[in-house]
């Protein structure tokens, strides 16, 4: 029990429990499977990023250029398949491709250009971003092909409200926590996955160690890419259509969730688990205060305190931590 | 030799102008202990880089292990031969746990891309037996003191077929308790035929341990010498080219008041009963091992933990120190053991580290500072101290282990003391550097400054100061006047009493 409180994950499931019970309380219509199928689905969008932003920060990196990606990504995808036609495979094909040679870039310009990960993400954001409004003329897209929307309903399996509306775990959702055991095995169970940890906790050890650093930071940032490329697809299959502006400047929502599930962003520490707690504390923030009629300007406000207690609490903690180590050590 | 380990001819290495290596040769037989000495600056760290295969000789170099020449210079190929290094920092993983850390080196060598997690622990519980010790395996390693972060590594080292064992300045960090288990562990190491590369400034520990010794200057190699019979000053000499000095401070002063007399100062569970006089001109050198209380002492002169009881004297007036701040206005300046730690904002400028502590003494009648009596100060310190900078805004972290001390110095000087506690003050410096360092206390106590040196060397001690106390289990156990006593006496006086 006592290890338990160790840990942040902890905190912010407590946090979950009370909000949810806060919200239920004044709109009982909050705690039905039903609301959590369909917030998981809208969900599933930052929830694949977060996965991909998770492993960056654990590396000692970040990512700004992700939501560029997605962007880039998706267009590329909805122009090709209208033009060209294809299916769902040709689809994820295309966005996948993009994703990771997009993240290639940033991971060749990081390492070989040695610039703090911020700035050159930063850059090729706008980079990335920038050369799409000018080939697209920012022109958005509605004409997507029938097998694309008919995907996005799929269903793995469904169930019924009692007033007879279907509802049941959709295929997006099913690719978002498929992802998230993926990303899990690679981080604890392999080489690379450790290797990434280690990177994130010291780069100097790691080079030392004898680490491919260029290895390691080309698939993390690849990674990166990819997941941003099938966040793009999902966000097209979700809104069914494609608009160039739509995703970039959500990259802090993004990595507001990740930090509030703990991963640090001096790099070396983050679960997968706590960045799933992260992304459903803002769920159902989210959710729960239109339930609650509360205006949605509220949103950022409470987005916004729960980060400031969240990491000033971690922090008081590890302070404390240090305060006890050094007593130990003065006996 | 038929036992060859490790073989290395026609080492260079040149960056962007500097030459930080000379053809240098260089070679290990199996089971050696080698050390490696030689000044700040050189090539020792250069050296063992390219042995560790993190940098790259210059071409027309050959290095051979064990017979085979090494093409790649990778730290992988380096470990794949069995050589580990040890660094200063440890190069651990401070997110990571004992059992990962201990294991790692395992786990890139293998050519399994998948972690086995029971062969982790195992591998670590393995090492850690080989030298005996226990360390709870998923402890965080930034949860751990240094002493066993440091037997973490070494563990880590003696996970693989290590043959060649790299330690650089191990011993900075530990207390000589510490330092002896550690020469244990290497001499088990060299009865089970690994051999060990030494780096370390503390010319007698390098005496004490080495069976040869090899001397670097200017990136070019001196010699390589068997340690027996070698000394201290044959050392010093090969490492600098020149021979140093070492002439007694004396003076005769004890007509004057007393600058700062103590009377029976006692802080419960760090020191008791602590009396004793510092004349003008004074150098009291205060000796005893890590813990004997000498630190907390100074802490106390200096107001950072107020004594208890006793009676304390500035120039015949009696005076309580509460706080820092109070024992700065009284004229006692305080220079800490750890100087990257407490001593300095290394990111700031060596001109900004030099003002901040008289920062009120510069400011005009709007109260802001002036730019001339700023400029007029810095000048005059780094002069005063020579000081060696790049430019007065090169940040302090730029600057050699020497320099910074000086800017250590300068700062506290600049506040015109009447009395200088220095803590360690040529810690991990090179010897060049410590005489400098040494002639700058003798200058400013011949003004008249009263000045403590805290110091775990005995030569330090006594070639520098004309008084010596022994503290023991926070007493003063022994007192020596420098012109009557010998180095042997003193060190004697401390090794009865542990």
């Amino acid at each position: 029990m006592k290890n338990l409180f160790k840990h942040h994950e902890t905190y912010v499931l407590l946090v979950i429990i009370v909000f949810s019970a806060i919200i239920t309380t004044i709109n009982p219509n909050f705690l039905t499977l039903e609301n959590f199928f369909d917030l998981a689905k809208s969900y599933s969008f930052i929830g694949i990023l977060a996965v991909g932003v998770t492993i960056v920060l654990i590396s000692g990196g970040i990512d700004i250029s992700f939501t560029a990606v997605a962007t880039v990504g998706e267009y590329v995808m909805a122009v090709m398949v209208i033009k060209y036609g294809g299916n769902m495979f040709t689809a994820v094909l295309l966005v996948a491709v993009v994703g990771i040679a997009l993240g290639m870039i940033n991971a060749v310009l990081i390492y070989f250009f040695n610039i703090p990960t911020i700035i050159t993400t930063i850059a090729t954001l706008n980079i990335y971003y920038g050369i799409l409004i000018v080939i697209s003329g920012g022109k958005w897209i509605y004409a997507l092909p029938d097998w694309f929307r008919n995907f996005a309903d799929i269903r793995l399996f469904t169930l019924r409200t009692a007033q007879g509306l279907e509802y049941g775990l959709s295929i997006i959702t099913a690719t978002w926590f498929a992802i998230i055991i993926i990303a899990w095995i690679i981080l604890r169970y392999t080489k690379l996955g450790r290797g990434i940890y280690a990177m994130g906790g010291s780069m100097n050890a790691a080079r030392r160690a004898g680490f491919n650093i260029f290895g390691i930071q080309m698939f993390v940032y690849s990674f990166m890419g990819l997941m941003a490329g099938i966040a793009g697809l999902v966000q097209a299959l979700l809104v069914q259509t494609v608009a160039p502006n739509s995703i970039v400047g959500k990259e802090l929502d993004v990595i507001a969730a990740v930090v509030l599930g703990g991963a640090s962003l001096a790099g070396g520490s983050g679960t997968l688990f706590g960045t799933i707690l992260g992304v459903t504390l803002i769920a159902i923030m989210g959710n729960g205060l239109t339930l609650m009629r509360v205006s949605s300007f509220w949103y950022d406000v409470f987005i916004g305190l729960v980060i400031i207690i969240s990491v000033g609490f971690s922090a008081y903690q590890r302070r404390e931590k240090v305060k006890r180590t050094i007593l130990v050590e003065g006996e | 030799m038929t036992d060859l380990f490790l073989s290395m001819k026609n080492i260079s290495k040149r960056y962007t102008g500097v030459k930080a290596l000379d053809r240098v040769d260089f070679e290990i037989a199996r089971g050696e202990i080698h050390c490696l000495v030689g000044e700040n600056g050189s090539g020792k760290s250069t050296l063992i880089k390219i042995i560790s295969g993190v940098v790259k000789p210059d071409s027309g170099a050959r290095i051979e292990v064990e017979g085979d020449v090494i093409l790649h210079h990778h730290s992988i190929d380096s470990i794949l031969k069995g050589i580990e290094v040890i660094y200063q920092d440890l190069s651990l993983f401070p997110n990571l746990t004992v059992a990962e850390n201990i294991s790692l080196s395992q786990t890139i060598a293998s050519r399994s891309k998948i972690i086995n997690w029971r062969r982790v622990r195992e591998i670590s519980e393995k090492a850690m037996a080989r030298i005996g010790v226990h360390i709870p395996l998923d402890e965080q390693i930034d949860n751990l003191s240094i002493a066993d972060q440091q037997l973490v590594a070494i563990c880590r080292a003696l996970t693989s077929e290590v043959k060649l064992l790299i330690l650089d300045e191990p011993t900075s960090a530990l207390t000589r308790k510490e330092v002896e288990s550690l020469f244990t562990v290497i001499k088990d190491l060299q009865a089970k035929g690994i051999a060990t590369l030494f780096i370390s400034h503390k010319l007698d520990e390098v005496l004490q341990i080495a069976e040869k010794v090899t001397i670097l200057r200017d990136g070019k190699k001196i010699e390589t010498l068997p340690s027996r019979g070698l000394t201290d000053e044959k050392l010093t000499f090969l490492m600098t080219g020149e021979k140093m000095e070492y002439s007694r401070y004396t003076i005769d002063n004890r007509h004057e008041e007393p600058l700062l007399e103590a009377r029976q100062l006692s802080i419960q569970g760090n020191f008791r009963d602590i009396s004793f006089k510092l004349y003008p001109g004074d150098i009291l050198g205060i000796t005893g091992l890590l813990g004997s209380g000498r630190t907390e002492l100074a802490e106390a002169l200096f107001g950072m933990n107020p004594f208890e009881s006793g009676d304390l004297f500035i120039e015949g007036r009696k005076i309580s120190i509460k706080s820092v701040q109070e024992a700065i206005r009284l004229g006692i300046g305080y220079v800490p053991e750890n100087r990257l730690v407490q001593g300095l904002v290394m990111n700031q400028s060596v001109a900004k580290n030099i003002i901040i502590t008289t920062i009120t003494r510069l400011l005009n009648k709007f109260k802001l500072i002036d730019p001339e009596k700023r400029q007029r100060s810095i000048t005059r310190w780094i002069k005063n101290l020579s000081i060696r900078i790049p430019a007065f805004d090169a940040p302090v972290h730029t600057l050699s282990g020497g320099n910074q001390q000086r800017v250590v110095l300068a700062k506290w000087i600049a506040t015109s003391p009447k009395v200088l506690i220095l803590d360690g003050p040529t810690v991990g410096i090179d010897v060049a550097a410590k005489s400098s360092i040494h002639d700058i206390i003798r200058d400013l106590a011949g003004r008249g400054m009263g000045i403590i040196i805290i110091s775990d060397e005995v030569p330090e001690v006594f070639h520098n100061c004309n008084r010596i106390m022994v503290m023991h289990k926070g007493r003063i156990i022994a007192e020596f006047d420098s012109t009557v006593t010998t180095e042997e006496e003193i060190q004697n006086c401390i090794n009865m009493a542990s």
